[in-house]
């Protein structure tokens, strides 16, 4: 769940990082307000949840308190990535030295939180990675040992920063590193830290996103932001495939089949237990498929809710098959699961046997699952094909 | 009209009972039945596939009154 940038920027504040003075703004009246507070020269920036402000116009400068109302009325309908702002930050312009870069997120790989830094702030990490490698350290720490102040004073310095710069960054990257462990981030990021004129440093701009399962245990922190908890703060608004898909699964309160979420391939995906609907994904990617969607089954659903997602997803246009897998599965039922996509497929108007490439749901129930499955002709494994495999057979149907 | 995967057979004389009908409403987990205006028995067909095999309804009628039959297996 992405956060605005006025919101990280509040939530950097309560662990007392350095920011300029600003105010979030509503109207041109307010903007020319807030510039007067302030004084001298002001930026006006729009508040979207998308990247690529500057490049839309969407970040203003102004000298004055009336230039700063009519950059307001300037900025606010200009759509950033199909977005328009919610509202418009008023700051101080800070007379900038040196931009750095200072960025935690999470390293799927290494299961690990990776702090990435760069001396060459302000412009695309992914640019400086790729033409000065030597200017973006990479530093994973971890989740369980105490934090210290040694991890990030070593991933400044290996990138040439050194005396009283250093000194001063290592209190604002280790603040970030605790603020990302303590709210369950997913990415806490810095773009740029400024340096400014008088060597103070300053955090310019700032982006937080948090994992959306954290929300319940950060309910305070979220009610002080203000940000509601019917705010999905999704990267696009969902379609209306991932609508229905939510709707189908509120209506039925048997298990779960959720998180529907719509992407453009031809393979339908029913998948889901244990961490097993990220890794069928991941695999059906790996073995070169097109996933159509993306969803997670668990919870024993319904034979009802098995049923309706398989007619949503066989109702997506492009979608050719669908592939039925699952991590092994306790409470979830083998044969529930087939009875629903079966039933599915049937009142689809499709044959299963020719639309389910692969049922790989070992697991509570499947001698009675697999009864069922062969009555009606579908392809089906236990556990002793792994997920992998299972994803490759589906995936070399299509 | 039996399900897709499931039907289950009630012998007359207990789908007529009251008493029985509300002992097999009150059983099953997955609302296959119900009963009607004047107490008797009426088997949900739109439920029928959810049937969860737990023979509930099995063990709470006299016995032989009540079958759940598997069609994936005939």
């Amino acid at each position: 769940m992405r956060f605005y940038e006025y919101e990280s920027k509040a939530l950097f504040r309560r662990h007392g990082m350095p920011l300029g003075e600003g105010q979030v703004v509503n109207s041109s009246a307010e903007a020319r307000a807030a510039a007067e507070a302030i004084g001298g020269p002001i930026v006006i920036k729009s508040q979207v949840l998308s990247g690529g402000r500057m490049k839309a116009g969407a970040v203003q400068f102004a000298d004055t308190p009336d230039e700063a109302a009519a950059k307001y009325d300037f900025v606010l309908p200009i759509e950033v990535g199909g977005e328009t702002a919610r509202s418009v930050l008023i700051e101080a312009k800070s007379p900038v030295a040196h931009e750095y870069f200072v960025s935690v997120t999470w390293d799927g790989r290494r299961k690990l939180p990776v702090l990435l830094f760069s001396d060459m702030g302000g412009i695309d990490i992914e640019e400086v990675a790729e033409t000065h490698p030597e200017h973006l350290s990479r530093t994973h720490f971890s989740t369980i040992l105490p934090l210290s102040e040694r991890i990030a004073k070593e991933a400044i310095s290996s990138v040439g920063v050194s005396g009283g710069d250093l000194n001063r960054l290592v209190p604002i990257v280790y603040k970030l590193m605790q603020v990302f462990l303590q709210y369950d981030l997913t990415l806490a990021e810095i773009n740029p830290v400024a340096k400014l004129e008088d060597g103070s440093f300053i955090v310019l701009d700032g982006h937080v996103d948090m994992e959306a399962e954290a929300r319940g245990d950060h309910k305070k922190l979220l009610a002080e932001l203000g940000i509601g908890d019917d705010e999905t703060r999704l990267a696009r608004p969902p379609t209306e495939f991932e609508l229905e898909g939510a709707r189908l699964n509120a209506v039925d309160h048997r298990g779960v089949a959720g998180n529907v979420v719509e992407f453009d391939g031809n393979l339908g995906l029913i998948i889901g237990a244990g961490g097993g609907s990220l890794t069928l994904f991941d695999a059906v990617r790996k073995h070169g498929g097109k996933p159509a969607n993306y969803c997670e089954i668990g919870g024993n659903p319904s034979v009802g809710k098995a049923c309706n997602l398989t007619k949503l997803i066989l109702g997506k246009p492009g979608v050719e098959k669908i592939a039925v897998m699952m991590n092994v599965v306790s409470n979830t039922r083998v044969d529930i699961v087939a009875r629903g996509v079966i039933k599915g497929c049937l009142e689809a108007g499709k044959d299963p046997s020719e639309v389910i490439t692969i049922f790989r749901i070992p697991g509570a129930w499947e001698d009675e699952g697999f009864k069922i499955l062969e009555k009606y002709g579908v392809e089906y494994c236990d556990r002793s094909v792994s997920m992998y495999e299972a994803a490759g057979r589906a995936v070399a149907k299509l | 009209m039996p399900g897709l995967f499931i039907d289950v057979k009630v012998a007359d004389e207990a789908a007529k009972d009251t008493e029985i009908a509300k002992k097999l409403v009150e059983v099953c987990a997955v609302d296959i039945f119900a009963q009607n205006d004047d107490g008797s028995l009426r088997v949900v067909e739109e439920n029928l596939d959810e049937c969860v095999l737990c023979d509930l309804c099995v063990d709470a009628a006299p016995k032989g009154t009540v079958e759940v039959v598997k069609l994936y297996e005939s």
